[in-house]
């Protein structure tokens, strides 16, 4: 296999702001191949979304990208100029947010909205923006949508509002998807059946899929591969079913333990004690090190990212084993 | 929407009921007319003749009911002072303040929005800490001070502009209009800056505030992450999620300006309402005060009226009666 479809290298974003610099993302890595589904997994406030808009370079200021290096499809996109990447915005790299009650303008309609993003990318007429802005929203499983073009974000259910925002990123067809839990404002319902459209539109279209999610459970049954992200950094990563049966690091152990379903009925729900620490001041070494119960001396000084085959774990004391 | 329209329409004339009734007691408190019109050394005869003409005689409950009476027959009366129609003595001063008030708020708008929009769009930038110091002076320096420095610099020492009065005009639907000619303009200009300047400051400031909120939705955001150009986010997405508010302080100005555009009216020696208004209240002169206060009352809603109107047109989430 050649150069994979988009190589993260040493990607750090930080915030610079008054209080010191937030390092919202230290030192992440990974890539992705055409048409594979990663997930991304992570409490809130992991980076798991910064990471996402450095991928697009709309890091809001005061952040930027510190250092690293993201090369997508042979082209270096940290550092290249904003003109050049709102080219590769909605063309080639698509994104779609958690909220789609906010992402949609409520004030433009539909159709409106689904033009602007048509003719971002390509001079056709408004008549023929209008036609696959239809079939954009046909594909997404909307029905009569010719009609449905000039209804207004708040006439749709919330699924459908999904479903427009989705139809919305796939409208150029892009080589990659970026799903910031798409599915978290949802009911459970709905969720199953995006999911499950969305790993259907990028099988049909060859749309690599970074889904990045808190809910273990969701990713779990649509991506591959797994990445496990705390406070910035990348603790552990593998093909999914590899880290949900046998995880080597102790916070995606705790992660697991955390899901409701694998507790049994009517006893408490294992947690993970304390909470992430500041991104403003990291502690040296390992950062889920205060939280955890296997951790000892060697946990404060640098820990080494240990990769064998496809797997990868950020600790000193792995727990299961290695196979 | 009928059954709405013919709602507001019965609120309005309710409201101008009360309203007549409170000028109507009011002016009677303040004075009696007969003594500013009248000459002291007058005889008792014909003092007695022009008081009875007038209908003054009467309690003032049936005077009240008279006046009601005609109003409801298109008539409002004889003016104390001018001896003529008051309906035509205010139709014939309405023109000269509704081009001098249009001008204003008008071109406060089209200059104080795009002002703010890049205030908002850019809001640390130099140029745009210099349109809020602008906009600050704007609120704070007073109308009467900025007319009478406007015409010592253009008026007296540049000579480039007229002083005061309406210029030449042109017939128009039988009317009298300063803006059709040449001249009417280069009397209408300092006026209109007069009067505006405290409105672009305000719109400045609303358009700035609401492009800084609009800038950081998820709704930018989105179509960032699509692609769209950073000229067709602010001039799609962000300006039409910002004109409600907009639209609210047009339509108030507009109407306060028509109203209550009395400073400048009188620095300018504009031969407008507001002047009208000052010279009827120096001489007690009620039926012009009252016709004129009632014609206020039916401007602001009218100006409410087709501003709800215009804001089920921009946000189709607020209008009534549904899809």
């Amino acid at each position: 296999m050649s150069e994979p479809l988009l190589q993260v290298a040493g990607l750090s974003t930080q915030f610079h702001t008054q209080a010191g610099v937030v390092k919202a993302v230290s030192d992440v890595s990974f890539s992705l191949e055409r048409g594979q589904i990663l997930g991304l997994v992570g409490e809130s406030g992991s980076g798991k979304s910064v990471t996402g808009f450095s991928l697009l370079g709309l890091v809001d200021p005061p952040g930027r990208i510190a250092e690293g290096s993201i090369r997508f499809d042979g082209q270096e996109l940290v550092g290249m100029p904003q003109p050049d990447l709102r080219a590769l915005r909605g063309k080639r790299i698509a994104m779609v947010f958690q909220d789609p009650m906010m992402t949609l303008n409520p004030v433009l309609s539909v159709g409106t909205q689904m033009t602007l993003a048509v003719r971002a990318h390509d001079k056709v007429s408004k008549q023929m923006a209008r036609d696959r802005a239809v079939e954009a929203l046909t594909r997404v499983g909307i029905p009569d949508a010719g009609h449905r073009l000039d209804a207004y974000p708040h006439q749709f259910s919330g699924g459908m509002r999904q479903r427009v925002a989705i139809a919305i990123a796939m409208i150029h067809s892009p080589d990659i998807i970026i799903a910031d839990e798409p599915t978290t404002a949802l009911d459970v319902s709905i969720q199953a059946q995006i999911l499950h459209e969305m790993r259907e539109l990028a099988k049909d279209s060859g749309t690599a899929l970074i889904w990045i999610s808190h809910d273990l459970a969701t990713v779990s049954s649509l991506a591959e591969r797994l990445l496990v992200m705390y406070a910035g950094t990348i603790v552990e990563e593998g093909p999914t079913a590899r880290v949900l049966r046998n995880p080597r690091h102790p916070y995606t152990r705790g992660l697991l333990d955390s899901l409701p379903a694998t507790a049994p009925p009517g006893q408490n729900l294992q947690q993970i004690p304390g909470s992430m620490p500041s991104l403003l001041a990291l502690p040296p070494g390992c950062a889920f090190a205060p939280r955890c119960s296997f951790a000892s001396e060697v946990c404060n000084g640098d820990v080494p990212y240990l990769v064998t085959g496809p797997s990868a774990f950020r600790c000193h004391h792995p727990i299961g084993e290695a196979k | 929407m009928l059954g709405y329209f013919i709602q507001r329409c019965l609120q309005a004339i309710l409201v101008m009921l009360v309203m007549s009734v409170i000028v109507f007691v009011g002016v009677y408190a303040i004075g009696n007319p007969m003594e500013v019109l009248i000459p002291p050394d007058a005889p008792q005869d014909v003092r007695n003749f022009i008081i009875a003409r007038f209908g003054l005689d009467r309690p003032l409950w049936e005077q009240y009911l008279t006046f009601l009476g005609n109003v409801f027959v298109g008539d409002f009366g004889y003016s104390f002072v001018y001896n003529m129609p008051v309906l035509d003595l205010i139709l014939s001063r309405l023109p000269s303040t509704l081009e001098l008030a249009l001008t204003a708020v008008l071109g406060a708008a089209l200059i104080g929005v795009p002002l703010g929009v890049y205030a908002g769009y850019r809001p640390n930038a130099v140029s745009s800490h210099t349109i809020m110091s602008l906009s600050i002076l704007g609120f704070s320096v007073p109308t009467f001070w900025v007319g009478l420095i406007l015409i010592l610099t253009f008026a007296v020492s540049l000579g480039w502009l007229p002083a005061g009065g309406r210029g030449e005009t042109v017939t128009l639907w039988g009317v009298e209009w300063s803006f059709l000619t040449a001249n009417g303009w280069s009397h209408l200009f300092l006026p209109a800056i007069n009067l505006a300047l405290f409105k672009m400051a305000m719109m400045i400031r609303l358009a700035r505030a609401g492009t800084q909120e609009a800038m950081l939705t998820d709704t930018v955001k989105f179509a960032r992450a699509a692609g769209l150009s950073e000229a067709t986010i602010v001039l799609r997405h962000v300006l039409k999620l910002i004109s409600i508010p907009i639209i609210t302080v047009f339509g108030l100005e507009l109407g306060s300006t028509l109203a209550f555009a009395v400073v400048t009216e009188t620095i300018f020696s504009w031969p407008g309402l507001g002047k009208l208004i000052i010279d009827s209240i120096t001489n007690l002169d009620r039926p012009v005060m009252v016709a004129y206060l009632i014609l206020v009352a039916l401007l602001f809603m009218t100006i409410n009226l087709v501003i709800d109107l215009i804001y089920a047109a921009l946000d189709p989430r607020l209008s009534r009666g549904g899809a």
